[in-house]
């Protein structure tokens, strides 16, 4: 699961990834046509959109990108930086970073970019935005309280306005689309050129398709949570689902013999747990399973993992979604903790064997009902998983 | 030998949105730039004035959030990449050359002021904004930040908003 710096990929090895990222970023500005500054300050004269058509192309493809990367499990969301948001900052430096725009022809990126070609004007801007930096430290007690006011956090644009994730990147899609349309119309205005703006070739028509199938795709790519809990909902889907159970005898049974291959993910509420939990139990919650560390927990090797819960409803569930992210050594306590505790923990020492077998049975759970209270007396589980790996330091 | 001409937009469009998301994907964090402006600007008065340096807050939070020399950083790490990037991109479309580029109606004496207040305003203005087109517009509007996507808007609406005044820079 990503990101893969800093556990996958070390953080020695980040700085080459960073080189070569950095390699290609520069490749592909420099071949779009961003080392000219009459080529970028184009969309605010009417006569040259690349800057535009470039960006948001990449904007989208990107989000559409890193949604579904999170939607299929591969990204943990929480550990990737999401830039903060301070309103009054963002506002007020986002217009100065427009009036440098229009009067330097270059954004910093771009900037380096023309620098690297030959270009004096950019190697003068980069020049100029030192000093803009420079004097922004050396001055920042003057503007530290704009700086700081407002801090909204890690907010993401959806939740701000109150939408759906996927309902927000359809819009933004088609909203890029038509100002593609838009500005094609502008520029041949503007260029005194008379040829349709938009031309009916295949090369054409095949990037308006494959445009309209990215918006549309942003539908089919659901909240993953919201779609597992939704299928689980479903009382008969979720009976007619084949999952491994144990039984409470095997299950005290390995508990007393203190068996290192047994694992308890325990899903019920924390209080709850903390209260009581079993020996070796882990506190586990239906979130831990999208993310990355916690989940880890489920992929060692040779464990047998028991879900547990009060009721095998509440089990199943959880172990329904677990096998639909790919867990796949997952078994649940047949009966649930309530089945365990009348069965073994509460056991009746007065019930009366009817056969033989039941007899053995009988003689287990008297014996279990008198060991396991003390284990779990004497008992250190481990509470939740704990995580390590804080979100990456990103930004500017 | 002539210049090559420009990739079609989208295409790049596209080529840099994969490469945004590898970035995601491997890093966790998006692409930038500015930062690495504001790393060389802090390793360049801690070595000039270290007094200096150890005194003002906005070198001590840096020094806070950032461990190691300031030069040893992702971004700083990034953009030599791209320098290299667009050198060997003008190499191979025969776009080296030294140049000062201005627009038809001024003189290079006013492209040269415009040159360095334009990067003056866009290095404060990314310190402001928490980044520049790239690290703040560009990653921003990847992973959906509410900020980084205002920060977008700020910087095209500003734009939009005092080109009128600069029109003879360029056209």
């Amino acid at each position: 699961m990503g990101p893969l710096v800093p556990d996958i990929i070390g953080n020695d090895l980040n700085f080459i990834v960073a080189l070569v990222i950095g390699v290609l970023f520069g490749i592909i500005l420099e071949q779009a046509g961003f080392s000219t500054s009459k080529k970028l300050v184009g969309l605010f004269y009417g006569y040259d959109f690349t800057v535009l058509r470039v960006f948001f192309t990449a904007g989208i493809v990107a989000m559409i990108g890193v949604i579904s990367l999170e939607h299929f499990g591969l990204l943990d969301i929480n550990l990737t930086y999401i830039n903060p948001t301070f309103l009054w900052s963002a506002i007020v430096g986002g217009l100065i970073m427009g009036l440098g725009f229009v009067v330097g022809g270059f954004c910093p990126g771009t900037s380096i970019c023309a620098a690297a070609i030959g270009k004096i004007d950019a190697m003068i801007f980069v020049a100029g935005s030192f000093i803009g930096v420079l004097i922004f430290a050396e001055g920042y007690p003057i503007w530290e309280s704009l700086y700081k006011a407002d801090n909204w956090g890690n907010v993401r644009i959806f939740d701000s306005l109150g939408m759906q994730q996927t309902v927000f990147a359809f819009i933004l899609t088609a909203i890029s689309l038509v100002a593609f349309w838009g500005v094609s119309i502008i520029e041949n205005k503007v260029n005194g050129i008379k040829k349709a703006p938009i031309r009916f070739t295949p090369y054409y028509i095949a990037i308006g398709a494959i445009g309209f199938i990215l918006s549309l795709s942003a539908f089919f790519l659901t909240e993953r949570k919201d779609s597992l809990l939704g299928l689980v909902e479903d009382k008969e889907y979720v009976n007619s689902f084949d999952i491994k159970s144990m039984s409470v005898d095997e299950f005290a049974y390995r508990l007393m013999k203190d068996d290192s291959r047994l694992q308890i993910i325990d899903f019920r509420e924390s209080k709850e747990f903390e209260k009581q939990s079993l020996p070796k139990s882990i506190s586990f919650t239906f979130d831990n399973l999208f993310e990355k560390e916690p989940s880890k927990v489920l992929n060692i090797r040779h464990k047998i993992n028991v879900f547990v819960a009060d009721d095998e409803l509440t089990e199943k569930k959880y172990a329904i979604i677990a096998s639909k992210l790919g867990f796949d050594n997952i078994k649940i306590l047949s009966g649930g903790l309530i089945k365990f505790r009348n069965d073994i923990l509460n056991f009746n020492k007065n019930s009366i064997a009817s056969n033989k077998r039941e007899e053995d049975t009988f003689r287990f759970r008297k014996k279990a009902s008198s060991i396991i209270p003390v284990l779990i007396q004497e008992n250190k589980s481990s509470g939740p998983v704990k995580k390590t790996q804080k979100r990456v330091v990103g930004g500017c | 030998m002539e210049e090559k001409k420009y990739m079609n937009p989208y295409l790049a469009g596209v080529l840099l949105g994969l490469l945004l998301i590898a970035t995601i994907y491997i890093t966790g964090r998006g692409l930038g730039a500015s930062g690495a402006v504001k790393s060389l600007v802090v390793a360049s008065v801690e070595s000039i004035a270290p007094d200096h340096s150890n005194n003002q807050s906005f070198y001590k939070e840096y020094s806070g959030e950032h461990s190691g020399s300031p030069l040893m950083n992702w971004l700083v790490f990034e953009v030599v990449g791209v320098f290299i990037g667009a050198f060997l991109s003008g190499l191979i479309s025969n776009r080296l050359n030294l140049k000062l580029e201005h627009g038809p109606r001024i003189k290079s004496s006013i492209r040269v002021a415009g040159a360095l207040f334009g990067g003056l305003f866009f290095g404060f203005g990314a310190q402001l904004g928490r980044g520049c087109t790239s690290g703040s517009a560009l990653s921003g509007m990847a992973v959906l930040s509410t900020g980084g996507l205002i920060t977008m808007m700020a910087i095209f609406g500003g734009a939009y908003l005092f080109a009128y005044f600069f029109r003879k820079f360029w056209i």
